[in-house]
């Protein structure tokens, strides 16, 4: 599914990734500062790796040695932040429609409301991000990056902002969009607790490199909380 | 009071015209060069940022001379402008609003590019891992979110237009009708004796456009500014 092997240097730190992915949801497990988020944004498309090779499925994302780089805007990946990064100036309707506006995709009435009954934020299609609560915001940024039909997901900590009682009202809509919206994510974070819920595979990254890849018994391993 | 002469009247919607002019055709300027000046590292910016902010520091007289010398119909720019689409500024408004788009090009600039680089860039990102290319980003995101600073260097960029002397006195002269502004009405009503009356009623006319052009802008800002913390 997605192969990536990269290296990329970043002052002093040096990252070096190299794992494959089959589909499902896979996590990206190690404490804050290993480097997690640059693999992700590396996949993306958002930081150019210095060496290396990443595919998703035949499709030919990132390869040094060919010369090939596709801009983040023509690959097709969606892309939960930490922080949400809903557009302020848009309204949680037009913060949904951005991406297929920006990807030419035909409307498709029935799947906008699937996933907005999903995330059960149809009250919410009129107000500005600045007037939502932090569970809310992440829940619209789900649909936004669902509703541009990305090859891949990306969901880079997307309940670390959140308190703990949000965190609990946000993983079951985890779950159902893991069950339902049939997209390969790649899941990153510290909490093996959210994990757990999620995730079938787990690559294990500590200081910029990849200790392990395998299932879920890699969450029991000292060093992550 | 309030019974302006014709020819005041002229000078007023004058004034208004080029100011107008100067604003709306400088302004994709501006933003190009806000941009460059707060997104792009290259040879000479420095240089740029030199060349932009001049207006701001010469004395408007050696603007308006050196304006003179390059947009006069003998000058290199200007001759060439006259012969090829028959455009003429020197002793006509359009120089007028050449000259006070000059001198208010730096604050346009300077508000507009403060306001880009107050921008989050994250929120880029985000766009073109939804399929924005650069210039769709720029459209949708960036521009959107700096329309704040956009809004207060136009009002900057008008005003200073509005008020401008020097430079524009210099370049195309005080011709009532073609090129006699409101600043410059003042000025020669100053000169003569009796003029003291109407002068006043243009000093009040110039109050009374600065003011409502400070207020409207305020109005915009908020509007702009209410729009991210939502309504």
């Amino acid at each position: 599914m997605l192969c990536v092997d990269v290296e990329k240097k970043l002052g002093e730190f040096a990252l070096t990734a190299k794992f494959e992915t089959a589909g499902g949801v896979t996590a990206l497990f190690g404490p804050s500062g290993s480097g997690k988020t640059s693999i992700v944004n590396m996949i993306a498309g958002l930081v150019t790796p210095d060496r290396g090779r990443i595919a998703l499925g035949d499709a030919v994302l990132f390869d040094s040695a060919a010369r090939i780089n596709v801009p983040p805007h023509r690959r097709r990946i969606g892309y939960v932040f930490q922080e949400g990064r809903l557009f302020p100036h848009l309204t949680v309707a037009q913060n949904l429609d951005y991406g297929r506006w920006m990807s030419a995709l035909p409307a498709d009435t029935a799947e906008r409301e699937r996933i907005v009954a999903l995330l059960d934020i149809g009250h919410l299609l009129s107000r500005r991000p600045g007037k939502l609560s932090g569970g809310e915001r992440q829940r619209v940024a789900f649909g936004r990056a669902l509703l541009m039909k990305p090859r891949l997901l990306l969901l880079d900590e997307p309940l670390a902002s959140l308190d703990r009682v949000r965190k609990l009202e946000i993983l079951p809509y985890l779950a159902r969009l893991r069950d339902e919206a049939e997209v390969p994510m790649i899941y990153v974070s510290h909490q093996a607790g959210e994990i757990v819920k999620l995730a079938s595979q787990v690559v294990r990254i500590e200081d910029g490199a990849v200790l392990a890849t395998g299932g879920l018994e890699l969450l029991d391993a000292e060093g992550a909380q | 009071m309030f019974n302006l002469t014709p020819e005041e009247w002229a000078a007023v919607a004058l004034s208004l015209r080029i100011a107008l002019v100067a604003t709306i055709v400088a302004l994709p300027f501006g933003i190009a060069v806000a941009w460059v000046l707060a997104r792009k590292d290259f040879w000479g910016k420095a240089l740029l940022d030199g060349v932009v902010h001049l207006p701001l520091v010469l004395p408007p007289v050696v603007t308006g001379y050196l304006l003179l010398i390059w947009f006069g119909r003998r000058g290199p720019v200007g001759g060439f402008l006259d012969s090829t689409f028959g455009i003429v500024f020197s002793f006509r408004w359009t120089g007028a609003a050449l000259a006070c788009g000059i001198m208010a090009f730096p604050l346009l600039v300077r508000a507009i590019r403060l306001s880009f680089e107050a921008i989050d860039r994250r929120l880029e990102d985000a766009a073109s891992t939804l399929g924005a290319g650069r210039f769709w980003m720029f459209v949708t995101v960036t521009l959107p979110l700096a329309l704040p600073g956009i809004i207060a260097g136009m009002v900057l960029c008008f005003a200073k237009a509005l008020g401008e002397f020097g430079a524009t006195i210099t370049f195309v002269s005080n011709i009532p009708g073609e090129t006699q502004t409101i600043s410059a009405a003042i000025y020669t009503l100053t000169q003569v004796p009796g003029g003291d009356a109407a002068a006043m009623r243009l000093v009040i006319v110039a109050v009374v456009i600065a003011l409502a052009a400070l207020v409207a802008s305020e109005w915009f800002a908020r509007r702009a500014g209410m729009r991210y913390h939502g309504d």
